[in-house]
């Protein structure tokens, strides 16, 4: 406390008074000022608590005021298609038939098709840059990653049409059709026309835009495993794919998952790169190599062409139903963690 | 030390390097089959690096080299084409803190087992039991082997660490400071439970506590700044050490 030393006595020479000199911190100033400097700082903490609580409350209403103006928007759509409009796949402008199921599919796909590519290579990537690379060329490539995740979409879409598709169309779809074609199921998936663009060159393309995402998340999470526990697996003899698999994997399970999350939110809703490569047609698909669409694509290719109140609130239904698949994808790997957790014993 | 020693390893001129900085000077000593040897000196002193000589622990980290000789059985465990894997299925390891795997406590135990060997359940049941007992935690883990080895408190995970490395049945069992990170009562069990092992293991401990080396060893290494400066019979180390620096450090003079 910064209480102010009261002067020292000195005799009263000219024995004129005995009224006691003014004492700049008697005990009852004192405590007034120590009053004053609490309730201020009660006052101080009461604005901050509710600084940050409108802050918090904010992201709430944002979150309502979407949800609602979609809703709004999309209704109707939702009026005159019903939850119809998931499985139907019409969608034509002309007559005014709308239906989604082309585009939730070809979001729901191409994502899936990015994580199956994605997350080993992911994987791979973080395990080597924290376990086995050589310790120069770790922040080399660390950086080079991080670079990756900067590039904006939109050079990942022209690099996919430009480059990436006639090379795949001339090098490694006519290989695959060929090489799968006596097997049941592949040989359906990986048929036609060698084209470049379709839901196979989409999903690639989106593996390579999640990869430096969900691998910077899985080596930041590997690099807090504690030395001694990865020893205590090494020391028992383990090889470095065991102790990742059954050691560093389970210790940061939550974060990997939330990597890969992260990966997953950004390939639904990835937009620009996508409508480059995946070849914006409202039809049905057989193989991976057929043009397809995805929500994201399907707005971006028609928001601006819309004229009727019906395509547009089509359009805003799409966009809700995104929305709603991201909440699902978010509210799944929760359940998987818990599910989790309670697999690993914790709960008793 | 005694002729009747049997040594389970030898270190000859042992030199280790962190980089360019020289942490251990020539060491030369024998680690007896069956016994305890207690390894202590003041931080820095080199203990800790010697026995993570041993299993080759330090492989794990680049610039880290070790020269000389460090036979087990007979044969160099430095020499390159050592399989590092079965060099520490025999050379087990117990760390400064406790570290139970995120898993069951049955799966602790069975992790290191299931690396080398293909046990049916029961057998594997078994080994588990065995391993606990021999730690002394069966009775207080039997009724929760499916709960995770996170959920005991830090003494019974210590132990459970002891029994999963014993569970792989290692030659020789190496503790860096096993108790460092325990309360008293937990401690006493750690040293009670090195008094059981060594009728079967050949036991390295590194500690920063004399006591604990008087207690529990039956040799004793003295070491200073990279150097071994005297090891003999823990009785005779601590009762009449041969050299000065030893002396000062066990009375308490420095250190």
């Amino acid at each position: 406390m910064n209480v102010k030393m009261q002067p020292e006595y000195k005799p009263d020479t000219t024995g004129a008074t005995l009224a006691p000199v003014v004492v700049p911190a008697s005990p009852e100033t004192r405590m007034n000022s120590t009053d004053q400097r609490l309730h201020r700082q009660v006052l101080q903490d009461r604005i901050f608590r509710g600084v940050t609580r409108f802050f918090a409350f904010f992201v709430l209403a944002l979150l309502a005021g979407i949800i609602l103006s979609l809703l709004v928007g999309a209704w109707p759509a939702i009026k005159e298609f019903g939850l119809g409009f998931i499985v139907n796949t019409e969608w034509n402008p002309v007559t005014g038939k709308f239906g989604g199921w082309n585009s939730i599919r070809g979001t729901l796909l191409s994502s899936f098709i990015a994580l199956l590519i994605g997350v080993p290579v992911s994987l791979g990537i973080a395990v080597f840059l924290t376990e086995l690379s050589p310790v120069w060329l770790r922040r080399p490539l660390g950086i080079a990653i991080e670079l990756l995740a900067g590039v904006p979409s939109i050079i990942y879409g022209m690099w996919g049409l430009f480059v990436f598709a006639p090379w795949f169309a001339d090098n490694v779809q006519p290989w695959l059709t060929e090489s799968t074609a006596n097997i049941p199921v592949l040989g359906t998936v990986f048929a036609g026309p060698p084209m470049g663009i379709g839901m196979l060159t989409a999903g690639l393309i989106l593996s390579v835009m999640i990869i430096p995402f969900v691998s910077s998340v899985m080596r930041d999470v590997f690099e807090v495993v504690p030395a001694m526990l990865k020893e205590s697996a090494y020391g028992l003899g383990s090889t470095t794919w065991e102790v990742v698999w059954n050691v560093v994997l389970p210790y940061t399970r939550n974060g990997v998952i939330g990597g890969v999350m992260l990966g997953l939110g950004r390939a639904l809703g990835e937009t620009m790169a996508i409508t480059f490569v995946i070849g914006n047609a409202q039809q049905p698909i057989s193989s991976l190599f057929d043009p397809s669409t995805s929500i994201s694509a399907t707005l971006a290719n028609e928001f601006t062409e819309a004229t009727t109140v019906l395509h547009t609130s089509s359009l805003i239904y799409l966009g809700l139903l995104l929305f709603v698949i991201t909440f699902i994808v978010l509210m799944m790997s929760k359940v998987l963690l818990l599910r989790m957790q309670r697999a690993e014993g914790k709960q008793s | 030390m005694n002729a009747a020693l049997k040594p389970k390893l030898a270190v000859k001129n042992l030199n280790f390097y962190y980089g360019n900085y020289h942490a251990l000077k020539n060491i030369n000593l024998q680690v007896g089959e069956g016994k305890v040897t207690a390894f202590i000196g003041p931080s820095g002193c080199g203990k800790s690096t010697l026995l993570r000589t041993f299993n080759r622990m330090y492989e794990l980290y680049p610039k880290l080299r070790a020269e000389g000789e460090i036979l087990l059985n007979g044969n160099n465990i430095l020499e390159k084409g050592v399989d590092l894997n079965m060099l520490r299925a025999k050379v087990g390891m117990v760390f400064q803190k406790p570290t139970p795997f995120p898993m069951s406590i049955y799966d602790n135990i069975a992790f290191g087992v299931k690396l080398y060997e293909s046990l049916s359940k029961s057998e594997m049941d078994d080994r588990v039991e065995w391993a606990l007992s021999k730690a002394a935690l069966w009775t207080e883990a039997k009724d929760k082997l499916r709960q995770s080895g996170l959920g005991l408190s830090g003494g019974q995970q210590q132990r459970l660490c002891i029994a999963r490395a014993i569970a792989v049945k290692p030659e020789v069992l190496l503790l860096d400071e096993p108790t460092s990170a325990l309360d008293p009562i937990s401690t006493a069990h750690i040293e009670e439970l090195v008094h059981e092992l060594k009728q079967d293991y050949t036991i390295a401990i590194v500690t920063h506590n004399m006591q604990q080396a008087a207690r529990v060893s039956d040799y004793t290494a003295y070491m200073y700044l990279g150097e071994l400066v005297e090891v003999g019979e823990t009785d005779n180390i601590f009762t009449a050490p041969k050299k000065k620096a030893t002396e000062d450090y066990i009375t308490g003079k420095f250190g």
